[in-house]
């Protein structure tokens, strides 16, 4: 967790020269696609024209300290959980600050991003510090960003401290290409069921998972079914001559 | 002297007559069984594989997925508002549930928790309460029916029915509602609502001093039930066991306590607590919670103010308000006269929310509640546009079919049943 978010604060370069309007546009440019178009069809039922728009996503965003905002009374406790968190990561054998790649406050929540190479070290704090306690895992749920280049499958866990009475989030990201996270079951066994899911789901392999085998889709099934580069599927259904195409393929707004 | 051998009698399908014909052949003397998925003790198609010695039961496994329709991938291709028709019919014996973890997500995500008008909130909570009294009726009455109890059952069935009752009058549907919508609830409670519920205060207590009478102390029924498939509290914790199960186990956990949400804080009700850790325990919390949730139904009928039950905001609140007609609920006729006869913009607006929908701002969200079984969250993902990015139900059904290994093993055959009957599973929950 660095103190200043994700290392791009005020003293990463001359604060005048990033502000210059070709400098901003570039940086607009790299971001990721969040969406292309504006209609649900991405074949020929689309003949609006707008086909070939691009809305990008604001750059991955990190939030500075304080993360408890005295007019929220949700974010209450961040700024314990951050303390305790970071004091816990500089004990002996603990990975270090560096473990936690940013922090994030939104709406009332605060989600750690977590280097996969360190998850389970991260877990293993969080469930075990007498400061941080987070005994109940309420499992991991998968999320595919295709155009989130280097980072498209990410692996969210929802951590909740009966003690402390606190909620926070983990969120590691992998590639697709090397769709690896390390399992946490051994420290949450809760997680077994929920890691095959999201391994049935997404494709994402966690390492030193028990029996990471399919859990809802057919032993034998070909492909992850909740990636976004999978289809939904569906046939044509015919009513009184007029025929309705499935719903991935509708003219809709999106 | 302890037999063992690596050997084992595979009977997990084929031809009866061959299996048994192998089985008197060979000298082992473990059996392999699939109990399910089509098994009337395993709450719709829960598929159980069983390792037995004689009577015991030496290894359980679970294998789910046969109720997986989609859902989270469905919603992904939907509008926000669309979403509640899909979660509805997750774990379709806690419809309410569901609906009001996913629209407190979106909400969140929208940033108008704090908007949702007081009469909605009411609505919401008087809603959930009657839906955890369902739940728990179906549990019992489904736990009576596999223990052989056939009273059990009809007595229960029974129970529930004066509560779906009310909520078909209320939604026009006894299952499948989508009555919670984000922003509010769909429609406000309709003429005799209040008073259909005021019955049901008076009934259901002697309902429910019956069933107490049928089960607290039946010799039968302990007997099933007592020192059965024990799970303790670190077995509940490190499973994720939540609800009447974690309850049961001697932790007063309950997030209409610990997180408040829709306004709980206002309502005074207990937490059943009970340390036994077994299926009785776990009995005995239900019961005690539909008393609860018999005090928090009256709670609501007293707070029940005329007010507004949507959001006041023009673009989130559905336009069109519902009438319920003869033929069901639909459009009320003057919301159709108004936007065909009156008002052009009123007609755009209307297309464009019902077609286009809204638009979420960019984001994540994680909301709980406390469902009939245990914490049921959602964790929403919106990336700015009119449809979910991704959204996912952590089913407290799903994560606790884990425990049924720790719950069964080294347990009689028989006790399998009673153990699964007390996590109470609903299998559209589980695989979703």
């Amino acid at each position: 967790m660095s103190v200043n978010g994700n290392g791009n604060g005020p003293d990463s370069g001359g604060e005048q020269e990033e502000n210059l309007p070709a400098r901003a546009g570039e940086e607009r440019l790299a971001a990721p696609v969040a969406r292309a178009g504006m209609f649900g069809a991405k074949t020929t039922g689309d003949t609006s024209g707008y086909g070939r728009l691009l809305v990008r996503k604001t750059p991955p965003q990190a939030s500075e300290r304080p993360f408890t905002d005295p007019d929220d009374p949700r974010t209450a406790a961040f700024d314990g959980v951050a303390d305790a968190l970071e004091r816990a990561l500089q004990g002996e054998g603990a990975p270090g600050v560096r473990a936690v790649e940013r922090v994030l406050v939104d709406r009332g929540e605060i989600t750690f991003h977590v280097r996969r190479e360190h998850l389970r070290e991260v877990a293993r704090l969080l469930r075990d510090d007498p400061d941080l306690r987070f005994e109940l895992c309420t499992g991991v749920s998968g999320v595919h960003y295709p155009d989130d280049t280097g980072r498209e499958l990410h692996a969210v866990n929802h951590l909740r401290s009966l003690t402390h009475n606190t909620e926070i989030r983990i969120e590691t990201a992998c590639p697709d290409a090397d769709p690896h996270i390390p399992s946490i079951v051994e420290v949450y066994p809760t997680n077994d069921w929920h890691e095959r899911e999201a391994w049935d789901f997404f494709g994402i392999v966690f390492d030193g998972h028990p029996s990471l085998t399919r859990i809802e889709m057919p032993d034998d099934w070909h492909g992850h079914p909740q990636r976004k580069d999978y289809p939904l599927g569906g046939i044509p259904v015919e009513y009184r001559g007029a025929t309705i195409p499935p719903p991935d393929e509708r003219r809709s707004y999106q | 002297m302890t037999y063992v051998t690596e050997d084992y009698i595979d009977a997990s399908g084929g031809d009866w007559e061959e299996v048994v014909a192998k089985a008197q052949s060979s000298g082992a003397e473990r059996l392999v069984i699939n109990m399910g998925p089509q098994h009337p003790s395993t709450h719709g198609v829960l598929r159980l594989i069983l390792t037995l010695d004689g009577e015991t039961c030496t290894e359980a496994r679970v294998g789910i997925g046969y109720l997986h329709t989609g859902i989270e991938k469905n919603m992904e291709f939907r509008t926000w508002t669309q979403g509640t028709t899909f979660v509805t019919r997750m774990d379709y014996l806690t419809p309410i549930f569901n609906e009001v973890a996913y629209c407190l997500a979106v909400e969140r995500l929208l940033d108008i928790t704090d908007r949702i008008p007081e009469r909605a909130n009411v609505i919401r909570v008087l809603m959930m309460e009657l839906n955890r009294m369902s739940s728990h009726f179906v549990a019992m009455a489904t736990f009576g029916m596999e223990l052989g109890a056939t009273t059990i059952m009809t007595n229960g069935f029974r129970e529930r029915e004066m509560v779906l009752d009310i909520f078909e009058l209320i939604t026009g549907l006894r299952m499948n509602h989508a009555y919670i919508r984000p922003g509010g609830v769909a429609q406000d409670l309709p003429d005799g609502a209040v008073e259909q519920i005021r019955e049901l205060l008076k009934e259901m207590p002697k309902r429910i001093t019956t069933m107490r009478k049928l089960l607290d102390a039946n010799p039968l029924y302990l007997a099933r039930t007592r020192d059965v498939a024990h799970l303790e509290l670190p077995g509940c914790m490190a499973l994720g066991a939540t609800g009447p199960m974690l309850r049961a186990s001697g932790l007063a956990w309950d997030l209409r306590k610990a997180k408040p949400y829709c306004g709980y804080e206002n309502y005074e009700f207990d937490i059943p607590v009970s340390d036994g850790g077994d299926v009785y325990a776990r009995y005995r919390v239900r019961m005690a919670e539909l008393e609860q949730s018999l005090r928090i139904v009256e709670q609501c009928l007293d707070r029940l103010r005329p007010g507004p039950i949507m959001v006041d905001d023009a673009k989130i609140g559905w336009p069109a308000r519902l009438e319920l007609g003869d033929d069901g609920l639909g459009n009320s006729s003057e919301h159709i006269a108004h936007i065909m006869g009156g008002s052009m913009e009123a007609l755009i607006h209307h297309f464009k929310l019902v077609t286009e929908g809204f638009r979420v701002p960019a984001g994540q969200a994680y909301a709980a509640v406390e469902s009939a079984k245990g914490e049921l969250g959602c964790h929403a993902v919106s990336d700015g546009g009119t449809r979910p990015h991704r959204v996912h139900f952590r089913d407290p059904s799903f994560t606790h079919l884990q425990a049924v290994a720790a719950m069964c093993e080294g347990g009689s055959v028989a006790d399998v049943i009673a153990a699964v009957a007390s996590i109470d599973p609903v299998m559209g929950g589980v695989d979703r």
